[in-house]
């Protein structure tokens, strides 16, 4: 939608790169960079040479001005910029975290995430660039072929929506029974008190609370799939690791884990982020047979949306690999059988009889050979549908917690209103607002339904 | 054809629609012609004997502050007046008045006839004459030919009016009039879309064989308000109306008859209000309801004629004696004019645009039921602005749109262009997507200045307007000023208005602020001014309010420049790239106004929003324009 907020985006592609780009463009670019933004000097950005380049740290002024990355800032004055708006590009390190971070930071000071193509479509409404190239915007904002966006939608479809969902039946209900009361005050219908309409929100907010807390803990995980390698000692993990690394290997990131310290690689599979952990990092300080048992592996299992399991096929299955196998059996799996050029003890038969499992595979590890099957089987169960994220952390990407937060800083709102013991009509108001950017977040539409609902429940009329 | 007239503006109704449109348009200085039906239905009342309520009201503060006539007439034929929803907040205020039916269609006959360029006639109207996309004027069932420059439909329910009242049906219009049998179809060759309506009124009773003892009295308010900003507030308190329920066996009585009724027998084809129920209705689809409410409301100071309230049916007349006579104060209850149903034609409103002008047609515009909607309210707001826009049409100035931040007859009339209707439309304030703005209290403030470049405010209200924003901002600026300081004094003061103390001292403002105390109280206490109570109350309001009042104002900000960006008419939608197909189809449906309005249509997504805003520029750059 246009409108003359600031707006934000990471401009590089995800994961790749050695540097990473926000870009911040609209009349308050300046003023959320300064906010967030710490050099030696005194004087505002605003107040500095244009087009220049600045050197400092992105920290979160929120919380206690912990320092997120080092950056350089490039400051571009409207209309002398690409959209030809104050812009105000961030420069930070490539990698995952650091760049989310910053995103996130400047639309808690008041940026908007930018739509997809918006900074173009600034860029001509503002009259920079010519025709032939608008053209081009008109395809990148197609809404018939944002497949991603779709996807992305099918994705979620499960668990999220069912929570914002049941967030947004809980407020409907309680909406259409105030506003009945305010349409129809001569009806026979019992009126909602104060008490009550807090009593319905108060847990709403605690639950939105958690949502955003996990979103927030940095710990989950906010894009991509969650592979785990699995296999004994020596079954190949950390070759087939090195091999898919080698050929695709984005970033490294060290991600401290809640229970565990693992090292989780990402690697990009044709556009699919796959988010690869290393189990093989467990056993180099602990006793590995012990540690790396059954319970063990059943952790991984719980949490990962692919599991790749390494099979020696040059020796016999252990007991535990079988018990392993048949703990995988019925979800996303990829069986890789290694080694099969020391001989061949273990066959995909053998395999197939101990479960179901999504796609078996000879693979030489060492030698980087085989990783084509991995590579189809991902995309095969993305665009197939099979996979369902199981992120704790239901709210993925900025857009989301933005809108989450928004409605939640309603919800609250609402009850400070009560509180201060203003009237029904001002109460209802940020209600009905965190009913709607609750339904903005899963893309339902708004407009008519809260009259829809008073009709449906409520027996009115003359 | 033999021409009789020529006429700027031939308004078809007399309706409240029309009533308003035709004063608008002979006010404005257009040589008006108001063609009705029956002379003495002229602003009838054929269903509740009532104005205002819940967003309704809100409509006729606004069409008062525009220059219109309701607010007005309403005032002085009102038999009872409460303002509903005091305990809920100012947004919600709502003003209902009891209403003299009778008293009401004099006074807007005799107002009618008093307006110079304005001539009524009893014209029964077959067909409009429409050449080249161009309205040209009206044909009368005697053959006779009016010209005009402009006409607006306020047909109300009478296009092909059909009355259903269990096993009978008969053509007719409301209250035994005539239907309009023709104009349907002429309408039609015109190639306009009409849509099948139903409505359905209550029985009306004689007072007298009615138990009043067993019902609870319904008092009106007994110090009180007034539609129109030109009327003083005063006691309007003749009238009583009366509250009973209905019960288990009067429930039995439906369900056991309800083979008869038209509803479910399907002798009812058109498309009845979900707000309006039929008490058979009621019964099936809110089984679990031990019982329904009804009021009992006099249809006027003369007559012995109550209006039932909540038993709008379209069941036998036997049926309806049955089940009446099992509710408590009806035991012997004679029926009046019995309850009936009534099915009528009217257009489309995604045909029109935000002006309420027919797009296809040059020179037509459409108001009231004939639009989709319900309600005396609703028809007069649009009869008002379908004249202005007839009016400017004429003198060739731009259109006069009210935006949904500015008016709920904004709203009213965005809904229907954009989003259509499915039922007759009734207008709610849960409607308002800026209801704290939107108030009854401040139509005045939002309003007057348009009417007054419309020319329909006169120098007599301007002024008096004037004045009362004039007490505002002084009284604004008193309390600003008015420092009150922590004195023992003070405190003790404070502890008797109920309010806590203060430490450092504080404006009068930030008193008034304070959700437990009033203008009244503040000034009282500290020696300021006092001022009529509508300014009082326009003080206390924006005050308390202050913080979601401007909350509010920040998303009207946010959209209004989508507002401003006018959609060329010509435009192909189906041609268009990137633009999904739901969308397009939509779009070249309801030909939206602005991007603005595009954005409000179910289907039309901000891609597709984004796209349009692209293919506008490109328009603009197009056409040479420079920014």
């Amino acid at each position: 939608m246009y409108t003359e907020d600031t707006i934000a985006a990471i401009t590089t592609p995800p994961g790749v790169g050695g540097v990473s780009i926000i870009r911040l463009s609209g009349k308050d670019s300046f003023t959320i960079a300064n906010a967030c933004f710490r050099d030696q000097k005194q004087e505002p950005l605003s107040k500095r040479q244009n087009r220049t380049i600045q050197y400092g740290h992105i920290v979160n002024p929120e919380e206690e001005e912990s320092p997120i990355d080092e950056v350089l800032l490039l400051l571009m004055k409207g209309p002398h910029s690409y959209t030809a708006e104050d812009v105000v590009e961030i420069q930070c390190h490539g990698g995952y975290t650091a760049v989310q971070e910053i995103l996130k930071v400047v639309i808690a000071q008041g940026a908007r995430m930018a739509e997809p193509g918006e900074f173009t479509k600034r860029a001509f409404l503002n009259g920079r660039i010519d025709l032939t190239e608008a053209e081009a915007i008109a395809d990148i904002i197609d809404a018939k072929t944002d497949k991603s966006l779709q996807l992305a939608v099918n994705q979620l479809g499960g668990a999220l929506s069912k929570k914002v969902g049941a967030l947004r039946e809980a407020l409907i209900t309680l909406i259409a029974r105030l506003e009945v009361t305010i349409d129809y005050p001569e009806e026979d219908i019992e009126e909602v008190s104060i008490n009550e309409a807090r009593e319905t929100i108060q847990p709403m907010v605690k639950d939105m609370k958690e949502l955003l807390e996990t979103a927030q803990s940095g710990q989950l995980i906010r894009d991509g799939l969650m592979a785990v390698i699995i296999g004994r000692p020596n079954a190949g993990k950390s070759s087939l690791l090195n091999a898919l690394l080698r050929k695709n290997r984005a970033i490294v990131t060290d991600i401290p884990g809640t229970t565990r310290d693992s090292i989780e690689e990402i690697i990009n599979v044709d556009g699919i982020a796959l988010r690869l952990v290393d189990t093989a990092g467990l056993r180099e300080t602990e006793d590995e047979v012990e540690q790396f048992g059954v319970e063990k592996a059943k952790e991984y299992i719980n949490d990962a949306d692919l599991i790749i399991a390494v099979v020696d096929a040059s020796t016999p299955l252990t007991a535990e690999e079988k018990d392993i196998l048949q703990a995988i059996s019925g979800k996303a799996t990829l069986i890789c059988l290694n080694k099969e050029d020391k001989g061949v003890c273990v066959t995909a038969k053998d395999i197939e009889a101990i479960g179901q499992f999504s796609k078996i595979a000879p693979i030489s590890a060492a030698q980087g050979e085989g990783l084509t099957p991995l590579r189809e089987l991902v995309k095969e169960l993305v665009y197939g549908g099979q996979v369902i994220p199981t992120y704790q952390a239901l709210l993925t990407n900025t857009r989301q917690i933005t809108l989450m937060e928004t409605a939640y800083k309603q919800l609250q709102q609402s009850l400070e209103t009560m509180d201060q013991h203003m009237l029904i009509d001002c109460v209802v108001t940020d209600i009905r607002g965190a009913w709607e950017s609750l339904g903005e977040i899963t893309g339902q539409s708004v407009g008519q339904s809260i009259v829809d609902e008073l009709f449906s429940r409520f027996c009115l009329g003359k | 054809m033999y021409t009789v007239d020529s006429y700027d503006v031939i308004v078809i109704g007399g309706g409240h629609a029309g009533a308003e449109a035709s004063l608008a348009c002979a006010r404005k200085g257009h040589k008006t012609l108001l063609a009705t039906l029956n002379l003495d239905n002229i602003a009838l009342m054929p269903c509740n004997p009532a104005v205002g309520g819940p967003g309704k009201s809100h409509l006729v503060f606004e069409l008062d502050a525009l220059g219109g006539q309701m607010a007005i007439n309403a005032d002085k034929t009102a038999v009872q007046m409460r303002m509903l929803n005091r305990g809920k907040g100012p947004a919600v205020h709502a003003l209902r008045a009891q209403s003299d039916k009778v008293a009401y269609q004099k006074l807007m006959k005799e107002t009618l006839e008093k307006t110079d360029n304005l001539n009524i006639k009893q014209i029964m109207v077959t067909d409009l004459v429409v050449e080249e996309g161009q309205v040209k004027g009206i044909v009368s069932e005697l053959g006779e030919f009016y010209s005009a420059k402009a006409v607006i439909l306020c047909t109300g329910t009478y296009l092909r009016g059909k009355i259903i009242t269990g096993e009978l049906t008969y053509t007719g219009g409301p209250n035994g009039q005539r239907a309009a049998e023709h104009l349907s179809e002429s309408l039609r060759q015109c190639g306009i879309e009409l849509m099948r309506f139903k409505t359905g009124t209550p029985a009306r009773v004689d007072k007298r064989t009615l138990h009043m003892d067993e019902m609870a009295e319904q008092l009106g308010d007994t110090q009180y308000h007034a539609f129109s900003f030109m009327d003083d507030w005063i006691d309007r308190n003749e009238q009583m109306c009366w509250l009973t329920y209905t019960n288990e066996t009067t429930h039995q009585i439906i369900r056991d008859n309800l083979s008869r009724a038209p509803m479910y027998s399907g002798l009812i084809e058109g498309t009845g209000p979900r707000y309006c129920p039929s008490i058979e209705d009621k019964v099936v689809r809110f089984k679990d309801k031990k019982r329904h409410q009804l009021f009992i409301e006099p249809e006027g100071n003369h007559t012995q004629e109550m209006y039932v309230q909540g038993m709008s049916t379209s069941l036998p007349i036997d049926v309806q004696y049955a089940f009446l006579r099992t509710i408590p104060g009806l035991e012997d209850v004679e029926i009046m004019r019995p309850a009936y149903a009534i099915e009528y034609d009217c257009l489309n409103p995604l045909q029109l645009t935000p002006a309420l002008a027919v797009k296809s047609i040059k020179g037509l515009y459409s108001a009231g039921q004939a639009n989709g909607t319900s309600g005396y309210e609703e028809a007069a707001a649009q009869g008002l602005m379908a004249g202005i826009n007839a009016a400017l049409y004429i003198e060739g100035r731009n259109p006069f749109i009210l935006s949904r931040s500015e008016a709920y007859i904004g709203v009213l009339i965005d809904d229907l262009v954009t989003k259509g209707t499915k039922e007759p439309y009734r207008m709610m304030t849960s409607r308002s997507e800026y209801r704290l703005l939107l108030r009854q209290d401040n139509a005045d403030l939002r309003l007057t200045e348009k009417g007054r470049q419309i020319g329909l405010v006169s120098d007599e209200r301007y002024a008096r307007f004037l004045k009362k924003k004039e007490q505002i901002e002084e009284g604004l600026h008193v309390l600003k000023e008015k420092q009150i300081n922590p004195t023992k004094e003070v405190q003790a003061k404070l502890q008797a208005m109920g309010t806590a103390g203060t430490k450092t001292g504080v404006t009068a403002y930030d008193l008034v602020k304070r959700t437990e105390l009033d203008y009244g109280m503040v000034a009282d206490a500290f020696d300021l001014p006092r001022y009529s109570p509508a300014v009082e109350e326009e003080l206390n309001t924006s005050i308390t309010y202050e913080g979601y009042i401007k909350k509010q104002m920040d998303q009207v900000e946010k959209v209004r420049k989508l507002e401003e960006k006018i959609i060329p008419k010509e435009w192909d939608y189906m041609a268009m790239k990137g633009i999904s197909l739901e969308a397009q189809q939509k779009l070249t449906k309801i030909r939206p106004h602005s991007i603005g309005q595009a954005s409000r249509i179910s289907g039309v997504s901000p891609a597709d929003i984004s796209v349009l805003l692209i293919q506008l520029e490109q328009y603009r750059r197009s056409q040479g324009q420079v920014k």
